[in-house]
């Protein structure tokens, strides 16, 4: 078992590597010099030199990379072009309130999914299971931001429950888990859950479906227990499936939408990009993407390892 | 839809010790399957009636597609949803048909337990071979888990599976398919049934394990005196396993007896000619598809007799009247216009077939 997830880390590394190369080339495929690209366009020309020699664009590409990733290593990215800060003490924040979002739209979205999928996979054909795919089908269909957008008409705007804006009081220096911020959470978490919400619902329900047609469901009911225990074996079966996409939902919660934050003015790393696009801030886009890449590859690598505790048909040796 | 039946009382449950030993265990009377589904309504099971008795066991032979595993299915109720049941199902004088579905587990398991034909897709992926024997021992008996392994451990042991103990812990994908389909029939074993249904128990295995499995059954029947039902299409097992044989063709029972007289004496056409094919050969291993022709469409049966287009007695009468089942000695039924004591048969035409 050990020595499988040690294995299974040492397939993340290769593609971790790949991903830094991609962050790194970001700045070199930019249009136009990789100087200017990380100059403030009233740069002098003393600055360019100074910049040139700092950032080592005098060096060839390879020494670059390495010297590069030598920094990224011990958490130096760079400094962000608009506030002349550490790009890190940028993107860490904003990676960690659009965790706060993630997290909780997978405590909304997840647990709606799973049932709403499992109660069609137990109907299929009937009416029930017919409302739970339309809605699912609508839910994954319709645009998030337009639907942000309707929540903030209707819950802010005209009934003034819910605030639109931001994260709550005092910013994220003072962030605390009180109603007087978590309020603030509920608009966006819900817009970000319906998407995870029913493309889970979907795959559940044809992952419960399929498992209810097995043979093995015929031999438990000729055992004569009961329906409650069939339904922990259908759950056990379902389990690896429903892990695998609700994974991969995760990540991509965790990456953060450009969209919805923006709506919302959510500071967290989609809002981040998007102001970063704008402002042409390339050391701030490289280390957000980075940092989001290697959350996807870490998740996955969570979601392979948890899925041989679950299915013992995966080889562990 | 199921008849609906008054729920024995207890007491006729007992019943006078005389009625006890003389009345069959399991009795199906006039036995109709039909599955309905919005855009079809196939009766796959017409009429079929028959006993069995305590201890005995009871092959029932026939091509693919006659009804073998419907009617077993129907003597613990595990049907899908479509299916529309009528005529009576008794066993041990409970009335099948007629128990609430919460109450199916009175007759699941611990009266009658069914072994199926592919223990790799009958057995759960994700659950050790000891979880699922334990658990109808924990659901059903109320015993504790540990109780339960110390039980499926005996009942490994009973089905004579090499290293029990270490096998307890093992999922079905790690077992050859002969230790697999011992496995299922340690989980039937394990409320002690006293009605076995085997579904085709060896057609998945290989040759020689098919034997030692087909050893074992017999000889653990025989030793817990439980009344089998077993399906094959394989007239060497029937012959091997048997007390008494039903032919089953399109949905009914066309021929019933004991094994001697059905494999000696044959009545019914559609025997005949399952005996004719097997005749010279080792019986061992000779499927029955052995007749010429296809058998019927059962969403459009034609009227008469359903063999009547593959029959080599066929007679103009026979196309007209549907055979009814005739009692021609004693446990000996046949349904076949030949047997029947109507002249119109033997004044008929005879046909040609082809
Ligand atoms: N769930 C179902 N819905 C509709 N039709 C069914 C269903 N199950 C079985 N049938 C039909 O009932 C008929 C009898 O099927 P059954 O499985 O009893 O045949 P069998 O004699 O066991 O054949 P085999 O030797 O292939 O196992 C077949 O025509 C089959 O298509
Ligand atoms: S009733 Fe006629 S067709 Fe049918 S089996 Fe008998 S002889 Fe053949
Ligand atoms: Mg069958």
């Amino acid at each position: 078992m050990l020595s499988y997830i040690l294995r299974r880390i040492a397939y993340a590394l290769p593609i971790t590597l790949g991903v830094t190369i991609i962050c790194f080339s970001l700045i070199h495929l930019a249009p136009g010099d990789p100087l200017s690209a990380v100059l403030p366009d009233n740069a002098g020309p003393d600055m360019r030199e100074q910049i040139k020699i700092a950032y080592g664009f005098d060096k060839p590409l390879p020494v670059q990379y390495l010297l590069w990733l030598k920094n990224v290593a011990t958490g130096d990215f760079g400094l962000s072009i608009q506030s002349r800060r550490p790009v890190v003490s940028e993107v860490l924040p904003a990676a960690c309130n659009t965790a706060y979002l993630a997290l909780a739209a997978v405590l909304i979205g997840f647990p709606f999914g799973i049932l709403m999928g499992a109660v069609a996979g137990y109907t299929v054909g009937g009416w029930i299971d017919r409302a739970v795919t339309s809605v699912a089908v609508t839910g994954v269909s319709v645009p998030h931001y337009w639907l942000g957008m309707v929540l903030v008409v209707i819950f802010a705007v005209n009934l003034g429950a819910l605030p639109a804006m931001g994260m709550g009081p005092g910013g994220q220096s003072s962030y605390a888990f009180d109603w007087a911020h978590l309020r603030h959470l509920v608009l966006p978490a819900i817009t970000l859950a319906v998407i995870p919400a029913g493309i889970i619902a979907r795959s559940v329900r044809a992952t419960v479906a399929d498992i209810r047609r097995r043979d093995f469901v015929g031999t438990l009911q000729a055992k004569g227990i009961g329906e409650g225990r069939v339904l922990y074996h259908v759950a056990k079966n379902a389990g690896p499936t429903i892990l695998a996409v609700a994974g991969l939902q995760f990540a991509q919660l965790l990456g953060g939408s450009i969209l919805v934050e923006t709506v919302f003015s959510w500071p967290g790393t989609g809002f981040l990009l998007n102001t970063a696009i704008f402002t042409r801030d390339l050391p701030i886009l490289q280390g957000t993407i980075l940092v989001l890449s290697i959350f996807f590859v870490f998740i996955n690598l969570v979601v392979d390892v948890l899925q041989t505790f679950l299915d013992p048909r995966i080889k562990r040796a | 839809m199921a008849v609906p039946h008054p729920r024995p009382d207890p007491a006729a449950d007992a019943g006078p010790a005389a009625a006890a030993a003389t009345a069959p265990f399991v009795s199906v009377r006039d036995l109709t399957v039909r599955f309905v589904s919005r855009d079809a309504d196939v009766k796959v099971i017409n009429g079929v009636s028959f006993d069995v008795l305590k201890g005995e066991v009871l092959c029932l032979l026939g091509e693919s597609g006659s009804g073998k595993s419907v009617t077993m299915r129907t003597l613990i109720r595990l049907l899908p949803p479509t299916a529309r049941l009528g005529g009576t199902v008794t066993i041990d004088g409970i009335d099948v048909l007629g128990l609430p579905r919460n109450d199916l587990k009175r007759l699941r398991g611990s009266l009658a337990a069914m072994i199926f034909q592919e223990p790799m897709t009958a057995l759960d992926p994700v659950f050790t071979i000891g979880q699922q024997i334990g658990e109808a021992l924990v659901e059903q008996k109320g015993m504790s888990w540990a109780d339960a392994r110390a039980r499926a451990l005996q009942l490994l042991e009973l089905v004579q599976i090499p290293s029990a103990r270490r096998r307890l812990d093992n999922y079905p994908h790690e077992l050859s398919g002969g230790l697999r389909q011992r496995a299922m029939i340690a989980l039937a074993l394990s409320l002690s049934p006293k009605l076995l249904l085997a579904d085709e128990p060896t057609t998945a295995l290989d040759a020689t394990v098919q034997i030692q499995v087909l050893l074992l059954l017999r000889e653990l029947q025989k030793e817990l005196g439980m009344a089998t039902v077993f399906v094959t299409h394989d007239l060497g097992v029937a012959a091997e396993i048997a007390d008494r044989i039903g032919v089953m063709y399109a949905g009914r029972l066309v021929e019933l007896g004991a094994v001697a007289e059905i494999m000696d004496a044959p009545r019914h056409p559609y025997t005949e000619g399952l005996m004719r094919s097997t005749v010279h050969a080792g019986m061992r291993g000779k499927v029955l598809d052995a007749i010429p022709g296809a058998p019927p469409d059962l969403a459009d049966l034609p009227p008469g007799c359903a063999f009547a287009p593959r029959c080599r007695s066929v007679r103009e009468h026979c196309l007209a009247v549907e055979p009814a089942a005739e009692t021609v000695g004693p446990g000996r039924i046949v349904r076949c216009l030949r047997h029947g004591d109507d002249p119109a048969y033997a004044a008929s035409a005879p046909l040609a077939i082809g």
